[in-house]
């Protein structure tokens, strides 16, 4: 009786123990580490050399007829809200000799945020709207370079809104409508390499 | 609700002129009051006018109208009513003033007239609503110089039995109806017509011939799809020996300057002069700006196409003016346009960027929800009560989906007529998912008539050639889109060829 409830307690801490490796032990030491805190945008700079990636980024054409995409070397960011917005503030900054810039000048990136869906929201400042060129040509090639840099280099973000300055917007200069989140769209890149 | 209240009174209600009510018993004024840019009617006045019973339910949040035996509940912070558990948009939420309430003039014809099982039809540009069947033909006028004589014609909707005799120095048509809804042109030959008005009795126009006034002939043409035509041509006197040569009766069969083929199928066109107000759109070199290049296009599109087609041509704004991109397809919808055409000028970053580009709606940027509606699934909704209902919902908002296949034949006609005249950009012909196209709800095109960001194209966007150019090029093309495809909204019929729908 009294060996018995012994030998019962015991196997019962053995497996108490089993379990606790199993299920809590072994994934800590094998397992993804965890998340790194999201919200700490460059507050603690990585030891590291800073890691970069390759990400296309999409620029005017010579002739102002369509996108180009180039490939550049931009900051590694982790988690990947914050690739996305490396890969946004590398969109945002000057184009590449020969080619312009999509995005109207004095833009910043105020935030952006993703949703569970895969839908990304990218926060730019007024400049965005007040310095367009309000052409609608122009104002596709705007649109389509912030989502197809997004949803091309992060295959995790599907549809991309955007808002200025916190607020939805119905367009940047009256055409293209930004009031749902817009989907990958290559059809003003142009597909033949850019010759330099 | 105390919000409401609020939001009416700091919004300072604007004064805008009365509807005319048109029944059996006669005429009688409706007023109307601008709450938050929506045209409104006071709910007593037209309980009033239609007897009805108008309660609040604070506890449904609901304004409650009986009429007859239908229940009307209108939603209080929403632009919904509720008709037998059927619902009804409109374009805005009820508006109250102390204890007055008011409603959307649309209230009229969506809601008002199915629980009335009575026709009421709201025609804003006239500003009538006419009750029942009460006679009230479209005429719609515009005069034209034939060898010399004047010709007035007046394209009648639908075909009304008329009268027209001289008297004196004026000219009298006379309608068989109980009203006219006018759409009257100034005259450009004042020596032989010096002014077309609405006569002395309701059902009549007056026309005042002018001093050089010889002769007169008068036409009758049937028009197709239940219009008529009357035309009437007015020749100068022939003070010399030698007879003026008298205009040509018009026939159908030679129709030298008026495209008398199928009047029917196309009847309003809604032309949408991009931008305007403070909101300038693109912005040349030399300070062209995108609005004023628009307006001018605009303006020139919409009397050649009312002299030559002789169609109803609606502009969504004919000023320098702030237009809400809603608004815009708003103006095609509520006029039941058949095609709506938005002018814009391009701009680009590069100023050599040239040519002139042409712009449907694309559907797949919408992603899958759009597509859900394209395809017309019905979704279940709140109805009030408690519970769901499923309706088939056709979100003003994606309207467009439905005519997205006709809208691409209607841009390919504008692509492949407006290349005849002026330089096409290498991408002429594009799918974008552009704000002001998505809730038409009629074959919708976006032309970018040229870079005006490009210096030799900014002379040219201002210049007459230029302008001229483009409207010939509209014009042609929506003759080719009547000719191919007739009225794409009341004639096709589903599994009929469009040829075939007479």
């Amino acid at each position: 009786m009294n060996n018995r409830a012994i030998a019962a307690g015991a196997i019962a801490v053995v497996a108490a123990v089993g379990a606790w490796i199993l299920f809590v032990g072994l994934p800590s030491w094998y397992g993804p580490k965890p998340a790194a805190p999201t919200a700490t945008p460059a507050a603690a700079p990585s030891p590291v050399p800073e890691r970069r990636i390759t990400a296309t980024l999409y620029f005017v054409s010579e002739d102002g007829m369509s996108l180009v995409g180039v490939q550049r070397e931009i900051p590694f960011g982790d988690p990947i809200v914050e690739q996305a917005r490396r890969i946004v503030e590398a969109q945002i900054a000057a184009a590449p000799p020969g080619l312009a810039s999509p995005i109207p000048s004095g833009t910043t990136l105020r935030g952006l945020y993703l949703s569970d869906r895969g839908d990304a929201f990218v926060d730019l400042n007024s400049s965005a709207r007040t310095n367009h060129t309000g052409g609608a040509l122009d104002e596709l090639f705007t649109v389509y370079a912030i989502v197809d840099a997004l949803t091309v280099n992060l295959p995790a973000i599907t549809r991309v809104q955007i808002l200025i300055e916190g607020r939805e917007v119905d367009t940047l200069a009256g055409h293209v409508d930004l009031r749902h989140p817009l989907q990958k769209n290559l059809k003003w890149v142009r597909t033949e390499k850019e010759k330099t | 609700m105390a919000f409401v209240a609020g939001a009416l009174a700091a919004q300072a209600p604007a004064p805008a002129a009365p509807y005319t009510v048109l029944s059996r018993e006669g005429r009688r004024p409706l007023p109307v009051r601008v709450v938050n840019g929506q045209e409104m009617f006071a709910l007593d006045d037209l309980a009033r006018l239609f007897d009805l019973g108008v309660r609040e339910d604070a506890l449904a949040g609901g304004l409650i109208v009986t009429a007859r035996n239908q229940t009307i509940v209108l939603s209080i912070g929403q632009g919904l009513a509720s008709i037998g558990g059927r619902l009804i948009s409109l374009p805005a939420a009820p508006a109250r003033d102390g204890r007055a309430w008011f409603v959307p003039v649309d209230f009229v014809p969506r809601a008002l007239s199915p629980a009335l099982g009575t026709p009421l039809d709201l025609r804003k540009p006239p500003r009538l609503v006419v009750v029942g069947d009460v006679r009230v033909p479209r005429v719609a006028g515009r005069i034209e110089r034939v060898e010399g004589a004047a010709r007035l014609t007046l394209d009648v909707s639908p075909a009304t039995p008329h009268t027209v005799a001289q008297d004196g120095p004026r000219v009298v048509v006379k309608f068989d109806a109980d009203a006219l809804d006018p759409a009257l042109p100034t005259s450009s030959m004042p020596d032989l017509i010096q002014a077309v008005r609405p006569g002395e009795s309701p059902a009549s126009l007056t026309v005042d011939l002018g001093p050089r006034f010889g002769s007169m002939r008068v036409s009758d043409l049937p028009g197709d799809r239940g219009s008529g035509r009357v035309v009437i041509d007015i020749a100068g006197q022939t003070t010399e020996g030698t007879p003026a040569p008298q205009a040509p009766p018009p026939t159908p069969d030679a129709p030298p300057l008026l495209d008398l083929a199928p009047a029917g199928s196309l009847r309003t066109i809604v032309i949408d002069a991009g931008h305007g107000g403070d909101e300038h759109g693109a912005r040349g070199r030399d300070g062209t700006l995108e609005k004023t290049v628009t307006l001018g296009v605009a303006r020139r599109l919409k009397a050649s196409l009312e002299a030559r087609l002789g169609l109803r041509v609606i502009l969504t704004r004919d000023g320098d003016e702030n237009v809400g991109l809603d608004e815009r397809a708003a103006v095609a919808n509520n006029n039941k346009a058949d095609i709506f055409l938005s002018l814009h000028a391009n701009a680009s970053v590069r100023p050599s960027a040239v040519g002139a580009e042409v712009f449907y709606l694309s559907l797949e940027e919408y992603g899958d929800e759009a597509q859900k509606v394209a395809r017309g699934e019905s979704e279940a909704l709140p109805v009030f009560g408690g519970g769901t209902r499923d309706i088939e919902v056709i979100l003003w908002e994606m309207a467009q989906a439905r005519y997205i296949e006709q809208s691409a034949a209607l841009a390919q006609n504008v692509e492949a007529s407006l290349r005849e005249r002026v330089p096409m950009s290498p991408r002429a012909l594009q799918q974008a998912p552009f704000r002001v196209l998505v809730g038409a709800n009629m074959p919708a095109v976006l032309v970018e008539m040229g870079f005006i960001s490009n210096p030799e194209q900014e002379k040219q966007l201002s210049s007459d050639t230029f302008q001229n150019a483009v409207v010939q090029g509209l014009v042609d093309s929506i003759i080719r889109f009547r000719d191919a495809h007739g009225a794409p909204r009341r004639s096709v019929q589903p599994g009929t060829p469009p040829g075939a729908a007479r």
